[in-house]
């Protein structure tokens, strides 16, 4: 092998500037170049990911405000809130006693009726079924409303006390609760 | 014994690399093509262009698909969507300036990729299927680019489409239906978006696919370089990897820097303000302009009085491409070695410049005349000057081989050159 120049003994893998632990400077150029690249691609990855996350005109239409004083005991009302259905619910005298009396029964996802409202009488709900996805029944007065008095989903038979809690079939968690404030006596604004 | 002795990269003996090589050889493929592959060792920076052009066409696909993921090709939705890249998706500002932009950059890097294998000749034997592919990637691109132009739906995009699909209605008799099947309707409309998105899409895919086949060809023969010489044996080649691939990556910072400060700081200074005027049927900006890199080919169209002469002429400028490797009668490829043909090529590319100036000017006076007598030139170039000079050209003596005139003739040159191909 011939001998080498200067410039191979600077740049190459330089068996004569090896540090004597064995690394190299080269070693160092490309952890170094390695790095910088990595760092770059991965910010930069990021940017085009987060484009896919909701825009800023998605998260603006996220609070809806209901108006509650059309609704009469024992009515209730669909609203849309970023693109699902909120049930909010007028509840008897009757059904507030029976959703409190259950608080003791054999529930799959304990919680007491107390902690799922803020004023006894108005229940808002996420009506989506816990199982997978659908709109449970119960809002209209000609629907089924379960077993239970509250809501039933026909895709899978899953039965809603009148708290929105699951009491029988395949769901494994009660109704959710959106967050959601009084501005008012008479208005929400839910989100 | 075989030109160049292949000796697989250390990786190739790991067993799970065994494995899969055995079933599907991709580990031989990228070790022979991408690793090991002997490549001249004189490529100077020109050489860098193609891969930033491999590299540009995955910025613009990646950019491009998250862009669609935004957008509405709908006459009525398509401005606004685009403002609402601009305005309300996480980064959206940042997706589509490096995709307008891009379309810019992808240009930039491919013309001077075709005017390097213009002055080196890597267009001559046996490199002219090569050379034609690169062409329908280039024509593939043109298409692209006019009808991404399309999609943000303002006025330049509008009457841009109006114009070129107009182009069509010059041929005689089949011309009004080629234009109205274009259109899909009486008039640039949502027929057309929609078509334009879909295809805007499509057509990348394409070009990828016409890239595999550019690069095939390439690896056949392997690279021109610039003394366009054929290697002679070990001594004239290096491994890609770690040069190339260095070299390669070196280039590349440069250039994301120069392409980071168009997206950055100055995004609008290749655009054209007229595009911020949503799409109106009604009324047309006073002065239309094609996107600066189609301002040649629009010099030369309106350089003739006659609808279809303008039209036959424009396509001609890109068709004549094709026939270069035949009407270039020289077999030097290199203009390093062709004293007169050098000035020509830089008589040419003075040529391109004053048509594309030519371009962005109003068709009249100067401009005009100055795009008439480049128009000239531009096919005098190709029908007489090239193939004229391949007779009348005294070319100067070639070098023995490429190792030569860097380590000097004689067989210690040669034996000292062949060390990094051992060594790597």
């Amino acid at each position: 092998m011939a001998q080498p120049d200067s410039t191979t003994t600077a740049m190459g893998e330089g068996e004569g500037r090896k540090h004597p632990d064995g690394t190299t400077r080269r070693d160092f150029l490309y952890l170094a170049s390695a790095a910088f690249a990595g760092t770059g691609a991965a910010l930069t990855g990021w940017a085009f990911i987060h484009s896919m996350n909701p825009a800023a005109d998605v998260l603006a239409l996220a609070s809806t405000e209901v108006n509650l004083q059309p609704i009469a005991p024992g009515q209730a009302i669909t609203v849309t809130w970023r693109g699902k259905p909120v049930f909010v619910r007028h509840r008897t005298a009757e059904e507030i006693a029976k959703a409190k009396a259950d608080d003791s029964a054999a529930l799959p996802d304990p919680q007491p009726d107390s902690r799922r409202v803020q004023r006894e009488q108005w229940l808002v709900l996420l009506g989506v079924c816990t199982h997978l996805g659908c709109v449970p029944l119960g809002q209209k007065p000609a629907d089924s409303k379960g077993d239970y008095g509250g809501w039933f989903c026909p895709c899978h038979g899953s039965h809603y006390d009148t708290s929105g809690r699951i009491r029988r079939g395949p769901a494994p968690r009660n109704l959710e609760v959106p967050t959601y404030s009084f501005v008012n006596d008479s208005n929400i604004r839910i989100g | 014994m075989a030109k160049y002795d292949y000796v697989p990269s250390p990786f190739m003996a790991n067993s799970i690399v065994k494995w899969v090589d055995h079933r599907l050889p991709i580990f031989s493929m990228i070790d022979t093509q991408l690793i090991k592959y002997p490549a001249p060792r004189n490529l100077n920076y020109f050489w860098n262009f193609g891969s930033l052009a491999g590299v540009m066409l995955v910025i613009m696909i990646l950019s491009g698909i998250f862009l669609a993921m935004n957008y509405n090709p709908s006459t009525a939705g398509a401005f606004d969507s685009v403002e609402r890249i601009m305005r309300d998706v996480n980064y959206g500002w940042l997706i589509r300036y490096i995709h307008m932009n891009g379309a810019s950059m992808f240009f930039i890097v491919v013309y001077i990729h075709m005017f390097r294998g213009l002055y080196y000749g890597s267009y001559k034997y046996p490199r002219e299927i090569l050379w034609w592919l690169g062409l329908l990637i280039f024509l593939a691109m043109m298409a692209t680019a006019f009808m991404g132009y399309v999609l943000p739906w303002g006025q330049m995009s509008f009457w841009g489409a109006t114009v070129i699909t107009n182009l069509f209605s010059a041929f005689p008799i089949v011309g009004e239906s080629i234009v109205l099947w274009l259109w899909g309707g009486f008039s640039v409309d949502n027929p057309t978006l929609n078509r334009f998105f879909a295809l805007h899409y499509l057509l990348p895919f394409v070009i990828a696919g016409l890239v595999l086949l550019h690069l095939w060809a390439l690896h056949v023969h392997g690279s021109n370089n610039p003394l366009g010489i054929d290697a002679k044996g070990p001594q004239d080649k290096i491994p890609f990897h770690p040069y190339y691939t260095a070299k390669d990556a070196f280039g590349l910072a440069v250039f994301l820097i120069f392409y980071g400060y168009f997206v950055f700081f100055s995004p609008y200074t290749l655009g054209h303000p007229d595009n911020w005027i949503p799409a109106n049927p009604l009324v047309t900006p006073p002065h239309i302009v094609p996107e600066w890199y189609f301002l040649p080919f629009y010099a030369i169209l309106r350089a003739v009085p006659d609808k279809l002469g303008g039209v036959l002429l424009m396509f001609g400028s890109i068709a004549i491409l094709f026939l270069l490797p035949w009407l270039d009668t020289s077999r030097v490829r290199s203009a390093r070695f062709r004293p007169v043909y050098k000035v020509f090529f830089w008589l040419f590319v003075v040529c391109c410049l004053a048509l594309g100036w030519a371009g962005a000017m109003p068709a009249e006076g100067v401009p005009l005349f100055v795009g008439q007598v480049a128009t000239i030139w531009y096919f005098a170039h190709f029908l007489v000057i090239l193939p004229l000079l391949g007779w009348f050209e005294r070319p100067l003596p070639l070098p023995a081989s490429i190792a030569e005139p860097i380590l000097g003739g004689g067989r210690a040159g040669v034996m000292a050159a062949g060390k990094p191909m051992e060594k790597a």
